[in-house]
């Protein structure tokens, strides 16, 4: 099983991309310091433009051939699976999440494919699952007069707030649900979720 | 009178003389005037937003108030600022560099005033009224009259209405003087210059295989001209999808307030987000990289009185990027379940991609054009235009990464988007290379009014390149860590990241102080009043002694 989660894949984009800005940034202040200097023996030809197009086309598409071979979650997303073991129905209206048994805590079984299916009575929301240290798990849009099924395997043990991530009127701040969710049965505990932070 | 005084008054060393402006000098000064006024009302609005993220001030920005704030500042900034600036610099660039009088001046001068007096009336009723529905508008959010009121609504709408119909003349305004023949001239060609100023020769050649012979010289249309008919090609289309999604709302307003409330469900909300998209993303990923293209190369090619390296492809670059504009919208919607997996794919993933590819290419060129004139002398407009280049290096990445399925389902709405991307692509990509227009066009728009500090501009170089920088890397930093946009805060959750976020505000405000008193102190307060006199001279003629000579 995977144990790739949010957290791993935020912290590899953090050191891509602050390895990119570090990168262009100092590029950009070279180039500033150059472009006042006389020109040495280094010239541009075209042949170094066809190559930056070719590097940059490359560049574009591996980006997503990348993602969708090593982020866990996102072939079970394009593809629609629907071999879930349990889904778990919410509705939305009037600025509130509501659910069977009175809202009561939503059980999740580690390591297996469940689903969240969410429905609006009235505005577009979002729907998020987020940890106590307010970092995010995962969230999808919630449309009225559709269906919003979001498919998910959790590999950590945790206990997470779910979280409206939409603007659906000044309310819709206040659209929290702490504590909602709670997976079991995995062998590592999600360290930053409201169980993992106070053990 | 002293020193610091006189100046106030006339301006620096009394060089600028309000009367010796030609009215068409007059109206583009105009446009920058408000343009920048608009860019103080937006700028000002997102510091106190920015305060309210630090530490709630419930007192004051109580929700209602702080969502309609969050409303009119991007509307402010986007119509107000950047719309103004453009359409003003491009109304005077395109017959400067066409050689060519302006087709209406009686058209450029509504636009002005329709665009100024609708930004107003959205902005003071969202200050009112506190209608926020956001300028997503998600369907059925601006007609749900249980959280907003319908005459609210509909005074906003007008607002709107106004700078629309503003923005579709200065599409005409623009098209009409690239094709019309003015009064003593030979027929223009219009056919050909519209195909060129489109990109259809570009295209001809490129599947006839003649791409490789053509040179700039062959084209009717200079370069930055066709840059700036191809983003208004796109200027158009936004007009009209938010036009025709004004006068929905509208309906739904004019029947809540006749009493026949009308059903919300009768518009499919999904739908409605997938054209209200294509239509707002003509704006984000299609005017703005194309204009700002354009842009980089005129002020490349005047920096260094040279051809821009590889035209012709520049040229395709900019065609291209006008298609992609028109089919990238899906990238919004990567977190919408219902939305068909083939657009997510298609659209919002691979055909967004090359938005990396037309504007690296742009950034290519104009860097290499840069290149080959070495030495140059770091002048304003030069540092400036490095500084918009540098911030469109930084935030198309940034908006890539979230325009993938993967990524995008753990930063959406996240201060990711807002920060490293939107922030920083229009305070520093787009409002840097917007100053370097200004420095460029300052002497040429006031017949050589001197520049009051070289000081003031360094300053306001540095404190609006780390300023727009540092925003946006703060607010993604906290976007990484799950801060949402278009939410409170009320329990200090991400305080030390909105701290330091405040802080590059607050630079920010200062480097448009330092502007501003730049340009007071340059022009004097009796020449800014004399913009608004009534010009005498003809307004055929661009700048004072040249009417563009009749062409046969």
């Amino acid at each position: 099983m995977s144990s790739v989660d949010s957290n791993t894949v935020l912290w590899g984009q953090t050191i891509m991309y602050t390895a990119y800005c570090l990168a262009i940034l100092s590029v950009m202040a070279l180039l500033a310091r150059k472009l006042t200097r006389p020109p040495g023996s280094h010239d541009v030809t075209p042949k170094i433009f066809y190559m930056w197009v070719g590097f940059l086309v490359v560049l574009g598409v591996s980006l997503h051939v990348l993602t969708y071979n090593t982020i866990p979650w996102v072939k079970d997303d394009l593809h629609g699976s629907t071999d879930y073991v349990a889904s778990y129905d919410i509705t939305v209206g009037d600025h509130k999440f509501t659910w069977a048994d009175g809202n009561k805590q939503l059980q999740v079984p580690c390591g297996k494919l469940v689903r969240f299916s969410v429905t609006s009575q009235d505005l577009t929301y979002g729907f998020g699952l987020f940890r106590e240290n307010n970092s995010m798990v995962m969230q999808m849009q919630v449309v009225p007069g559709h269906p919003n099924d979001l498919v998910w395997t959790f590999d950590k043990n945790g206990v997470y707030t779910i979280r409206s991530t939409e603007y659906s009127g000044p309310s819709g701040y206040q659209m929290i649900e702490k504590d909602a969710v709670k997976v079991t049965g995995c062998s590592q505990d999600d360290p930053v979720s409201a169980e993992g932070l106070h053990r | 009178m002293s020193t610091f005084t006189d100046t106030l008054v006339n301006g620096n060393e009394r060089a600028f003389k309000a009367e010796t402006l030609t009215p068409m000098q007059k109206l583009t000064l105009k446009y920058v005037v408000f343009g920048l006024i608009y860019y103080g009302f937006a700028a000002i609005e997102g510091m106190l937003l920015r305060i309210n993220q630090v530490e709630q001030i419930e007192s004051i920005f109580f929700p209602k108030r702080y969502f309609a704030m969050l409303t009119a500042h991007p509307l402010v900034g986007i119509f107000g600022s950047s719309y103004l600036l453009v359409f003003g610099a491009f109304t005077f660039l395109v017959p400067f560099l066409l050689k060519k009088p302006l087709w209406s001046f009686k058209v450029a001068n509504w636009t002005l005033w329709l665009i100024v007096v609708g930004v107003f009336t959205f902005w003071f009723d969202g200050f009112l009224t506190h209608y926020a529905p956001l300028y997503t508008l998600y369907w059925p959010l601006p007609a749900d009259f249980s959280q907003f009121e319908p005459v609210a609504g509909a005074i906003f709408i007008t607002g709107i209405a106004l700078v629309m119909v503003g923005t579709l003349l200065f599409v005409l305004n623009i098209f009409k003087t690239l094709t019309y023949t003015p009064a003593g001239w030979g027929k223009q060609p219009t056919g050909r210059i519209l195909g060129d100023a489109l990109g259809l020769t570009t295209l001809r050649n490129f599947f006839t295989g003649r791409m490789r012979h053509s040179r700039e010289t062959d084209h009717l249309v200079p370069l930055p001209v066709a840059a700036i008919a191809r983003g208004t090609v796109d200027v158009a289309l936004n007009a009209l999808i938010i036009t025709f999604t004004g006068v929905l709302i509208l309906v739904y307003m004019i029947g809540e307030l006749s009493g026949n409330s009308l059903k919300s469900t009768a518009v499919d909300a999904l739908l409605y987000k997938n054209w209200y998209w294509w239509g707002l993303d003509l704006v984000a990923d299609g005017l703005v990289l194309v204009f700002v293209a354009g842009s980089w190369y005129l002020l490349a090619s005047l920096i260094t009185g040279r051809e821009v390296f590889m035209a012709k492809w520049a040229r395709f670059a900019l065609g291209l990027e006008l298609v992609v504009s028109w089919t990238v919208w899906s990238h919004h919607l990567l977190s919408d379940q219902a939305q068909p997996a083939m657009l997510k794919v298609g659209s919002g993933e691979m055909v967004t991609a090359f938005e990396l590819i037309t504007q690296g290419l742009a950034l290519f060129i104009t860097v290499v054009t840069l290149w080959k004139a070495r030495p140059l002398t770091m002048t304003n407009e030069l540092k400036f235009l490095l500084g918009g280049l540098l911030g469109f290096g930084l935030a198309v990445p940034a908006g890539i990464m979230q325009a993938d399925a993967g990524l995008n389902r753990i930063l959406h709405n996240t201060q990711w988007i807002i920060g490293p991307h939107v922030h920083v692509a229009v305070l520093v990509g787009l409002t840097m290379t917007l100053y370097s227009a200004v420095y460029v066009l300052l002497p040429i728009l006031t017949n050589g009014a001197k520049l009051y500090s070289q000081r003031l501009a360094n300053i306001h170089f540095w404190c609006h390149l780390i300023g727009g920088v540092g925003m946006g890397a703060f607010m993604g930093m906290a976007g990484l860590q799950g801060m949402l946009r278009r939410t409170i805060y009320s329990d200090g959750e991400y305080r030390p990241y909105m701290i330091l976020a405040a802080i590059c505000g607050a630079l920010l405000l200062i480097a448009f102080a330092c502007f501003l008193i730049n340009i007071v102190m340059t022009l004097g307060l009796k020449g800014a009043a004399g913009l608004f006199k009534k010009s005498p001279k003809p307004v055929e003629e661009l700048v004072p002694g040249s009417i563009p000579e009749p062409v046969a």
